[in-house]
């Protein structure tokens, strides 16, 4: 799943205060099981932006929505009968809901309340940890199942580098190194070879904006281009 | 002759060679290259200019190496593949054997977090291993990366780094033959405290017939006092310093642990003469590059031979 983090509240705040009608959008999908954009934390921001602004003398007025999935038009429907009355949008979904929400509405300003971190997964209630940066070109079945891109800090594809520490990442005690994990499950399951050949440079293909069409949809979507 | 470098020339030879290190300024200060130059000149056989070391912003390698040219030294130019991307990498090869550089470390580089820019992005579009082969292929088939045909290739001496103490041990010695395999001509080591350890590594070096593809050159540090010998053991990482080098430092008066860092360094040094495998040292004398002359005439290393 996609994860995020809340923004601090200060700049949430700050960046919709000269609206005063602001629609908050959750997403039911990835941003809700990471218990950051979901119904329940779309809640808890408006009741916290409503609170905030006590004291002024005309507070703005904070409206509530959550759909299933801000990166999917459909979906984005649903709330298309209410957002008229709103001046400014505030999205808790990832960059990539956010961004589908600004290009379903573009006549309202669309904000962001997170921080789109990273593509992980769910260790436990609360604890994320990220695996896949995306780079177009999986390397994991030369590497054991473990992501040389993301989990090494140097992304190297022949590692171990020299800062590797008793099985920890030269940039910090805690992070495991990649590579000997790597070294570790590959040794077990006998496929040492896989890495004692050299392994040339990546394809980095994710570097322009990309995108997939997948086989038998392509007329489909010429003709509703 | 693969690049006709100086170092490459005394080890063909059969000498053994002895390579320092020069670290660039943070900043223009040409004369703090003069000054940390002076005291290597006719000392060693290379020197090694780092590469934005630990990640902190000094003068690029490649203008310093120049400036170490100039100063009488033959310089081993360092790459990092944390700062540059493989167009960045190949543009300045070409420019650094143009001027006249002929000896090359390719580094994968400390990571950006411990430097002076911990928000830079690191680029890492390619890695040491990798870097080295490239390297290799520019020269020896005179083409980029891309395969493309290259105008006048740049023919340098290859030098890999590796640590033949960090774990997984086992895997350490493949990871040289790869780096061997992949066109290192050279291969310089981190800092050698735990004579153990390296003994053994290079007896596996000699049994795979590495010792005999590439020239090893294990690092040595002398220890300026024993607060230094207790930093690297606690902070830096890959860094094996065994309890008996922290006792001998504290065995003697504060004034004398430098001398008793430069004897260690010394008894290293003529251990390694005599070690099937070692084909010369390289000293890392850090920020101590004055006593550079000391270090080379106790440790019997003068004069340099002229080849
Ligand atoms: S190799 Fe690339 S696609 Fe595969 S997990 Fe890593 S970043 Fe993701
Ligand atoms: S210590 Fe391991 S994970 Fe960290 S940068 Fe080096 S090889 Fe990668």
């Amino acid at each position: 799943m996609i994860v995020a983090e809340r923004k601090p509240f200060d700049e949430i705040k700050e960046s919709i205060q000269d609206y005063k009608k602001v629609l908050v959008v959750g997403c039911g999908t990835c941003v809700a099981v990471c218990l950051t954009g979901g119904e329940k934390e779309v809640g808890v921001l408006s009741a916290e932006l409503k609170l905030s602004q006590k004291a002024e003398s005309a507070p703005a007025v904070f409206g509530e929505a959550t759909v299933q999935r801000q990166c999917d038009f459909e979906f984005l429907d649903e709330i298309k009968d209410i957002v008229g009355e709103y001046d400014a949008l505030l999205s808790m979904a990832c960059g990539a809901g956010i961004q589908f929400l600004a290009e379903r509405y573009p006549e309202i300003p669309v904000f962001p309340a997170v921080d789109t971190t990273f593509i992980g997964v769910n260790k436990d209630v609360g604890w994320y940890e990220e695996r896949c940066r995306a780079c177009g070109s999986c390397a994991l079945a030369m590497t054991g199942g473990i992501c040389p891109v993301t989990m090494c800090a140097k992304s190297l594809f022949n590692g171990p580098c020299g800062g590797t520490n008793q099985g920890s990442c030269e940039i910090n005690k805690d992070q495991p190194c990649a590579w000997y994990m790597i070294h570790e499950r590959l040794s077990k399951q006998g496929r040492l070879d896989n890495i004692m050949k050299i392994c040339p440079p990546n394809d980095w293909r994710n570097q322009t904006p990309q995108t997939l069409i997948q086989p038998g949809y392509e007329e489909r979507i010429e003709s509703s281009k | 002759m693969k690049s006709g470098s100086q170092l490459e020339k005394i080890l063909t030879a059969g000498h053994f060679a002895f390579t320092g290190e020069l670290g660039p300024p943070r900043g223009t200060n040409i004369e703090a290259i003069k000054k940390k130059a002076a005291p290597l000149k006719g000392m060693v056989d290379a020197v090694n200019i780092t590469d934005n070391q630990t990640a902190v912003v000094r003068m690029s390698s490649m203008a310093a190496s120049l400036f170490a040219i100039a100063e009488g030294l033959e310089p081993n130019y360092q790459m990092v593949c944390r700062d540059r991307n493989r167009l960045a990498m190949q543009g300045d090869i070409l420019g650094a054997y143009a001027h006249g550089i002929r000896n090359m470390l390719c580094l994968s580089g400390d990571h950006q977090q411990f430097g002076d820019h911990p928000q830079s992005k690191g680029v890492f579009d390619i890695d040491s291993t990798q870097l080295i082969n490239m390297v290799k292929n520019m020269r020896d088939e005179g083409t980029f990366l891309n395969g493309q045909e290259i105008d006048e290739p740049p023919k340098m001496f290859i030098g890999a780094a590796a640590n033949p103490f960090a774990e997984p041990f086992e895997w350490r010695i493949f990871r040289l033959a790869k780096k061997i395999q992949a066109g290192a001509d050279f291969v310089q080591t981190q800092c050698v405290f735990n004579m153990e350890r390296m003994r053994e590594w290079i007896k596996r070096a000699n049994d795979m017939g590495l010792s005999e593809k590439a020239y090893i050159l294990p690092g040595v540090t002398p220890m300026k006092s024993l607060g230094m010998a207790r930093y690297m053991k606690a902070k830096v990482p890959g860094m094996d310093v065994p309890d008996y080098v922290i006792d001998r430092l504290k065995g003697v008066d504060k004034k004398d642990q430098a001398d008793e860092g430069i004897k260690m360094a010394c008894e290293q040094i003529a251990e390694f003469k005599e070690m099937k495998g070692v084909a010369g040292v390289h000293l890392m004398a850090i920020e101590w590059e004055h006593k550079v002359p000391e270090i080379a005439e106790r440790a019997g290393m003068l004069p340099r031979p002229q080849v």
